[in-house]
């Protein structure tokens, strides 16, 4: 399968008074035509930013600083940010899904009306066709009748529906990636089930790809093919869902492992929370962000810069001195 | 999850599929007051356009022999010093107030929200340099400003729209500035623009309409405040050339009879004063009608 994204080195920085807040610092993913994958970490550690970032939705005071956003051939990020180019993608080939599904419909304009914006603008289509498109859309995200649901507005609608309509714009003009930002984050659990499965069946059903970001591992590890692992702007470990919950390298991704119960594993295990918190991104030291929560930090993470992304096995990348180097130099990989 | 989910207070008694208009009208005429406003608006406009009609006598021209007379059967509200007829004047007085009143508020509050609304939305120097010239607009006493730019450009009922105009573009383009500051960082319109909508889409089709409620309220208090302000204009003697009728002017010359005759006075104040009361309250009852998030509760 070929490339369908390829982002390289993506920088975006915010000025703030206390000094420049590296939100994204040097992240670099591909996404695969037909792929499901899921970028993992805290709040604040820089994924949805990332995701921003490919869109070109990063207002003042942030500012994409470096790196390539390679899609269908073209680096994005040569477009200006609200040119019409740009704007020719987003929705129409790249579309992205919110958290909030309560505050992310125009509260005055009925469901119908910003279904079918979103189709006049990108298909020109017109009114009726794109009415019975919208309709059409409804029925695929499972809300019944949409004929008479399609002129009521959002507060009539619950948070599950109310992000069911969202998935129903989003892959309304049939896009080639849909990024969905933390997509179950403010639903409850049963909901959260519906909505992801949902979510794949449209996948497949466009032959779309999908980027899940999100804090919950249990949330990706169904669905997503490969995770991406984040940490305060950087991605710390990368690679096949198998690889990442059966071998993890990183101790960020196993201490996230160990914080989250599972099915498969004996009985009586104590679940272990990371200690501390996520570091202020802002004017940060160079060396491993990780490292003064890190249960396996030695004086080596304190002295020497981030360690890059180290190829350890198939589709495998870990950004850690533990076992990055060992693994590296003793394997014959790349 | 099939059944039609309702908000939860009130909305037990509304049938479950009421078109917009209905809904509209059900709560616009809900209040008494909003009615009795509309009522006396309608009867304003009425007024205006059939004013030919409806006065029983040449507003521009009296009979000496009867100045300042009583009110009686023939000069119900009395007559003036030239003997004109205080309720034809009045009659003829809404064509101006109303006039004055629409178009003025039509051009302000356009130009207005355009000028906030594009200055709040891209913000950086297009702000500063939109917002500090309304500042400096603003400066002035609004009633100053306009007696200023009417008396360098002269009386007549085209330059008092103008004056009127200027004098209150900074009060909408304010209060548009705030709402599109705050309404351009809800998730609605970053999820609107990551579906490619442009700048002037966002700003027409997105922003325009959450920040209409508070601005239909803002014209409409400012409608009866218009016509307050030409009163005053013309009150001052600023404005409407004699020998036209506007209510500010007619207070004026009622004021020095005042003794003598209060009700050349009285009657055209006290005309001003319900106007504006009707405005507003239409405008209140608009606001509720016309916002989504109140219907189901009202």
């Amino acid at each position: 399968m070929s490339t369908l994204l390829e982002v390289k080195n993506l920088a975006t920085q915010f000025k703030t008074e206390g000094g420049i807040v590296k939100a994204v610092d040097g992240v670099s993913y591909h996404l695969d035509e037909r792929e499901i994958i899921g970028l993992v970490g805290e709040s604040g550690c820089g994924k949805s930013v990332s995701q921003l970032s490919v869109m070109q939705l990063i207002s003042s005071p942030g500012r994409i600083v470096g790196g390539e956003i390679i899609f269908e051939g073209k680096n994005l990020l040569e477009y200006e940010a609200n040119g019409p180019e740009m704007r020719s993608i987003r929705g129409a080939k790249i579309a992205m899904i919110f958290q909030e599904p309560m505050t992310s419909l125009n509260p005055v304009l009925t469901i119908g009306r910003q279904l079918t914006e979103t189709l006049e603008l990108h298909l020109g289509m017109d009114a009726e066709a794109a009415r019975k498109r919208a309709i059409e859309l409804l029925g695929m995200v499972g809300i019944p009748s949409g004929e008479n649901r399609i002129n009521d507005y959002p507060h009539q609608f619950s948070g599950g529906m109310r992000q069911r309509v969202m998935i129903a714009m989003a892959i309304s003009c049939n896009p080639k990636i849909l990024i969905a930002d933390e997509p179950t984050t403010a639903l409850d659990v049963t909901t959260q089930a519906q909505l992801l499965e949902l979510m794949k069946d449209m996948v497949d059903r466009f032959q779309a790809s999908l980027i899940i970001v999100t804090h919950n591992l249990g949330v990706v590890a169904r669905y997503a093919q490969r995770i991406y692992i984040m940490y305060a702007g950087r991605i710390v470990e990368a690679g096949t869902t198998k690889d990442i919950f059966a071998h993890p390298q990183h101790p960020y991704t196993m201490g996230l492992l160990k914080c989250i119960p599972r099915l498969d594993e004996e009985k009586g295990r104590k679940l272990v929370p990371i200690e501390g918190l996520p570091p202020n991104l802002i004017n940060m030291k160079p060396i491993c962000a990780f490292a003064p929560r890190c249960s396996a930090g030695s004086e080596r993470c304190s002295k020497n810069p981030w360690p890059p992304l180290v190829h350890i096995g198939n589709q495998h990348y870990v950004g850690c001195f533990l076992n990055g180097e060992e693994k590296r130099s003793g394997t014959s990989a790349k | 999850m099939s059944d039609k989910q309702t908000p939860v207070t009130g909305a037990s008694e509304a049938p479950p599929v009421v078109s917009e208009w209905l809904r509209f009208r059900r709560v616009f005429f809900q209040r008494k007051i909003v009615v009795f406003g509309l009522v006396v608006l309608s009867l304003l406009v009425f007024t205006a356009i059939f004013a030919p009609w409806l006065a029983p006598h040449n507003p521009y021209k009296g009979k000496m022999a009867d100045s300042l007379a009583k009110p009686s059967k023939v000069y119900i509200l009395g007559t003036d010093i030239q003997g004109r007829d205080t309720l034809s004047r009045l009659i003829y007085g809404t064509r101006t107030a109303l006039m004055v009143g629409f178009l003025t508020v039509g051009i302000a509050s356009i130009a207005g929200s355009m000028l906030g609304l594009l200055a709040g939305y891209f913000g950086g120097v297009t702000d500063m340099i939109i917002m500090r010239a309304m500042d400096a607009l603003m400066g002035f006493p609004m009633l100053l400003l306009a007696l200023l730019l009417a008396s360098v450009l002269g009386g007549g009922i085209q330059n008092v729209i103008i004056a009127l105009s200027i004098a209150t573009l900074p009060g909408y383009a304010r209060v548009m500035n705030g709402l599109t500051l705050s309404v351009k960082e809800n998730d609605y319109i970053m999820a609107e623009r990551a579906m490619g909508s442009s700048d002037r889409r966002t700003m027409l089709k997105h922003i325009m309409p959450n920040a209409l409620p508070p601005m239909i309220v803002l014209v409409t208090v400012w409608l009866g405040l218009t016509i307050l302000a030409e009163a005053n204009l013309s009150f001052l003697g600023i404005g409407i050339k004699p020998p036209g009728a506007a209510w500010g002017s007619m207070v004026n010359d009622g004021y020095q009879y005042l003794m003598m005759n209060p009700i050349l006075s009285f009657a055209p104040g006290l005309t001003i004063m319900l106007v504006a009361f009707a405005f507003i309250m239409v405008g209140d009852g608009l606001r509720d009608a016309l916002d989504p998030r109140l219907r189901g509760l009202l």
